[in-house]
């Protein structure tokens, strides 16, 4: 099993089209997710590859295909409307890598999709990916291994550091969630902790933080109260400077919250094991008698 | 992006808020001028992207004309926070009765703008809330529907008892709110918001931070960047679609991603040597990307040695590599470098730099540690 994204996935690719589009809809193909569908308005009735139908709108994608999941790869000015049109067509999974989607159309997105009870994923985020069955996004297949390890992280590149980290110790991941380096995203680390806690195939969980924002010590709380299965974390921006915006949206210190410290310490007492650099993973994971 | 107080006031006063009269100047002789027709009572206010102006000495209140003039004459061109004033507001010397607070931010975990308000005005907001925080009432706006009139009448009721002023302060908070929308902020802060004895509710100063993913889509917004007053580094890089954030350490770092770039500089710190700079060159493969970021590197001659931290992903490592390969035959290297690829197209990458004579590591930590001890070398 995984969380989130499996062989039951059906996969419509908004903006399958377009430059990043097309390219990671080949790469999805080839790792074997269940593309079913590509949106773009004005291109319906091609075929993508020579086998998946493109559409002109998510609705007739789902009603013709019974896409139940969704990827957002369009420009970020039309991101928003974009999930809302996922959310309308009734998919109750949409997955927004889009970068530059302004904080104000988030504001509006969340309470749509909480009404239509569908699970948004970003934006501004690489992705899932549960190794061996499914990829939604553009966390890089050859580095991932099937296994029992939970990766959750705000980061893109990071991620790919420390899952390379696991794999190449033969530790291998049942799914990864970057869950997106804006200050709103629509699945914050609490959701996927509860995923991995209740996932019979996850045995232990990576959280990858960073500074800006108060996500991480509320995901501490939630862990100390409600996860049995080890955690470590790891928290970027220890030599960030308050007040500077660190390439992320989210990734602010304002004032004297949201730094590395505060989220470590409530790592620290959550008992959560805390790596001081991405390669402790490892070591720390194996402290906690974790193998594979 | 942060507005100056000079812009912000712009926006509040368009959005229809009582802002005193005032005007921006350059030059101690527009400022004495200014002074004149403002009736000479002023205070000239250093207009800077920081904190703490007053106590650097930015805020001065002036007597007349001449003593506006003098003030202006010293403020302009100094340093406050490693910034340079190169213009001053004046405005007229406001008699105040009570000062409050006023703002709206975008609420990480409410996931919601949310309205602030403080009877206790004129002072650092993070202050009150950590000293006093039953003086401050916060209400998150449901954005679909706006601040409605009943909550911004809530909000003037905890400022103030005399039903006009509540009324005055309730139709503020709303335009506040539009104004807010308007420009696509991420804040928006009046302290002091102030009464005057005569019971008018006025907005003595204003703050406004603009969400850098509209910019896109206002350009009116977007034109009132102040690049002369940001780093040109930055604005440098800021065009090239690179982030960069200049520290002060000697280790310069190029990194895909704003995480790992965060995490590197953490690293460097982790084996005894200090970042010079954040640099994410971003998800693309576009070697000039790599080619302007060395230039900004190299241009900081604190920096004693080069890191390369690049994980390919969507990022190819080929193009990394004749980035770098470009960048050093250009404009040559004075310092070492230290190149970390893994990942999409690595062994490609590796043999491009071989044959240019560099060599390429797979390994983060000991890529890390050797920047760090050839920085420590140089020094």
């Amino acid at each position: 099993m995984s969380v989130f994204i499996d062989r039951a996935t059906r996969l419509v690719v908004q903006g399958i089209t377009g430059r990043d589009g097309s390219f990671h809809a080949k790469q999805m193909l080839e790792y074997g997710t269940n593309v079913v569908a590509g949106v773009t308005p004005g291109k319906g009735g091609q075929k993508f590859e020579g086998k998946v139908p493109v559409f002109d709108t998510v609705a007739e994608a789902a009603a013709e295909t019974g896409a139940n999941a969704s990827v957002i790869y369009v420009p970020a000015r039309f991101a928003a409307d974009a999930i809302y049109e996922a959310a309308d067509a009734g998919i109750k999974l949409v997955v927004c890598i889009s970068e530059g989607v302004p904080v104000l159309d988030m504001t509006r997105v969340m309470p749509y999709l909480r009404e239509r009870n569908a699970r948004l994923i970003g934006p501004n985020c690489p992705g899932a990916i549960s190794p061996g069955r499914c990829k939604v996004g553009i966390i890089p297949g050859p580095i991932c291994r099937e296994g029992k390890v939970g990766v959750v992280s705000r980061s893109g590149t990071l991620t790919y550091e420390i899952i390379h980290q696991l794999t190449r110790a033969g530790m291998g991941q049942s799914t990864c969630i970057g869950i997106g380096g804006d200050p709103i995203i629509g699945t914050n680390f609490i959701d996927c902790l509860a995923a991995f806690e209740a996932d019979p195939d996850t045995e232990a969980i990576v959280m990858i933080g960073e500074i800006g924002g108060t996500d991480e010590q509320q995901a501490a709380e939630y862990a100390a109260a409600h996860v049995g299965k080890p955690i470590v974390g790891f928290i970027a921006g220890q030599t960030a400077p308050p007040g500077r915006r660190m390439g992320h949206a989210g990734a602010i210190i304002s004032g004297a919250s949201g730094t590395a410290a505060e989220k470590i310490a409530a790592f620290e007492r959550a008992g959560i094991g805390v790596m001081k650099r991405p390669a402790d993973v490892v070591p720390l994971l194996k402290e906690r008698r974790v193998t594979a | 992006m942060n507005l100056h107080e000079y812009q912000a006031r712009a926006v509040l006063k368009a959005a229809g808020i009582p802002v005193p009269d005032g005007d921006v100047a350059a030059t101690p002789a527009e400022v004495e001028a200014i002074a004149r027709r403002l009736g000479g009572r002023v205070v000239v206010k250093a207009q800077v992207h920081a904190g703490g102006r007053g106590k650097a000495g930015g805020v001065k209140l002036a007597a007349d004309p001449a003593e506006a003039r003098k003030h202006a004459e010293k403020i302009l061109g100094m340093t406050i926070k490693g910034l340079t004033v190169q213009k001053v507001l004046v405005v007229p010397a406001a008699d105040i009765a009570s000062e409050s607070y006023a703002g709206v931010i975008l609420d990480r975990a409410s996931q919601r703008p949310v309205m602030m308000v403080s009877p206790a005005g004129g002072v650092d907001i993070e202050e009150v809330a950590a000293q006093t925080p039953d003086k401050i009432m916060k209400l998150p706006v449901d954005p679909r529907y706006g601040l409605l009139p009943h909550q911004a009448m809530r909000l003037g009721f905890f400022l103030y008892r005399d039903l006009a002023q509540v009324r005055a302060a309730a139709t503020v908070l709303q335009q506040l709110y539009a104004a807010f929308v308007t420009v696509g902020a991420s804040l928006v802060e009046i302290n002091p918001l102030i009464t005057t004895p005569a019971g008018q509710v006025v907005a003595l100063d204003a703050k406004i931070s603009v969400d850098d993913n509209e910019l896109e889509r206002r350009p009116h917004v977007a034109a009132l960047r102040d690049v002369s007053a940001e780093d040109p580094a930055e604005v440098k890089a800021r065009d090239a679609g690179l982030s960069f954030i200049k520290l002060e350490g000697s280790v310069g770092c190029c990194v895909n991603g704003a995480g790992l770039a965060m995490a590197t500089m953490d690293l460097v710190k982790y084996y005894g040597g200090e970042p010079a700079n954040f640099l994410d060159i971003g998800g693309s493969s576009n070697p000039d990307k790599v080619v302007t970021a060395l230039e900004i590197i190299t241009s900081d001659r604190h920096v004693k040695a080069i890191l390369f931290n690049i994980f390919g992903g969507i990022t190819r490592c080929d193009d990394v590599a004749n980035g770098i390969v470009t960048a050093t035959g250009r404009t040559g290297l004075k310092v070492p470098i230290v190149i970390r690829l893994t990942g999409t197209n690595e062994d490609l990458a590796v043999s491009i730099l071989q044959r240019a004579g560099f060599s390429a590591l797979t390994d983060m930590d000991e890529a890390v540690k050797r920047a760090v001890e050839l920085a420590g070398r140089a020094a």
